[in-house]
């Protein structure tokens, strides 16, 4: 088994952007066309995160022309260019799949504010 | 004809040089060494005896150990390759990188034990309804036909013992080729237990 966690070490990335449920980020993702390269924003709402090691995804959710998209990323993936926190949110649980149920102001999530200590 | 032995590792998934998570099965190579030849003047076909795994030599039979005479040390697994592809001298050390060049594998192994199975499993058979009042849930149905024969055909499909025989997977892709590690990566499954042994061949169809 070592011989596997030793294959999986070397896929992994040595440092990933630290962000938690219900951040809202941007996901800047490449996508190759043929010969050609570019880099695509992806920004939305961090709902979930899923699994462990080099199989460890985040699923991010934008509302699009009023339709909600839902992208799976895999964090570890060569192809996720940069990954932004634009906004901490103030979420209690881990999963936040009741969002998607939710339209207008409800499906917000608060923003996180840390108060600053004396 | 191109092969190795190895021993399955897992499953895993990696990265493949598109960026895609690939699902892979780990292949270790361990030590392959060409433990004889045989050839068409003195066995009437060409071969090529390849052994695998260490064991110590207190461990094996006199007779099992005079065929290492030539190669060296005795091995656990000794396999036949018929007209093997890459030209080799007994005693030879064949790795993973046989595999360099080679896009596709097929691979062949001895699949998990299921025990004794019905013919839904074994064989997939449709069964009955399992609701709406059945009285045939799982069974295999009619087995033959009537006075005569009056018997039941040898071959027929039946429940039975299940797996543990060999399987081949053909056309498998290599993902990725560790000479480190002497370890070889393919797409997809591959038949057998964990730590089973399997047969790595250049794809035949492909």
């Amino acid at each position: 088994m070592d011989i596997i966690k030793a294959i999986e070490a070397e896929q992994m990335k040595d440092s990933v952007e630290e962000f938690r449920i219900g951040d809202t980020v941007q996901v800047h993702f490449k996508i190759i066309e043929g010969q050609t390269e570019r880099i695509q924003v992806f920004e939305g709402l961090v709902i979930a995160k899923k699994n462990s090691g080099v199989r460890k995804t985040f699923v991010v959710r934008k509302m699009s022309y009023g339709v909600g998209v839902e992208r799976v990323f895999p964090l570890h993936s060569p192809r996720i260019d940069k990954l932004v926190v634009v906004r901490k949110g103030r979420v209690r649980r881990s999963k936040l799949y009741y969002i998607r149920d939710r339209v207008g102001k409800a499906a917000k999530v608060q923003e996180l504010i840390k108060k600053k200590r004396h | 004809m191109l092969g190795l032995i190895g021993r399955k590792v897992g499953m895993t998934q990696v990265f493949d040089d598109r960026g895609v998570l690939t699902p892979v099965t780990v292949i270790k190579i361990d030590g392959n060494v060409v433990v004889s030849q045989r050839t068409t003047d003195k066995n009437g076909y060409n071969a090529c005896v390849l052994g695998a795994e260490a064991i110590k030599p207190s461990k094996v039979t006199k007779p099992y150990a005079g065929q290492f005479k030539e190669s060296g040390e005795p091995k656990r697994i000794l396999m036949e390759m018929r007209d093997y592809d890459q030209e080799v001298v007994v005693g030879d050390t064949l790795g993973v990188d046989l595999f360099k060049e080679i896009a596709f594998v097929d691979i062949e192994g001895t699949s998990k034990g299921k025990g004794f199975q019905g013919a839904m499993k074994r064989h997939g058979f449709a069964g009955g309804n399992a609701t709406h009042g059945s009285k045939f849930k799982r069974g295999l149905g009619g087995t033959g036909m009537a006075a005569t024969p009056s018997r039941v055909f040898k071959g027929t499909k039946m429940p039975g013992r299940m797996g543990g025989e060999k399987t081949s997977v053909q056309n498998l892709r290599v993902v990725k080729i560790d000479e480190d590690k002497q370890v070889l990566m393919v797409k997809g499954a591959v038949p057998g237990p964990r730590q089973g042994v399997v047969i790595v061949k250049k794809a035949k169809k492909k």
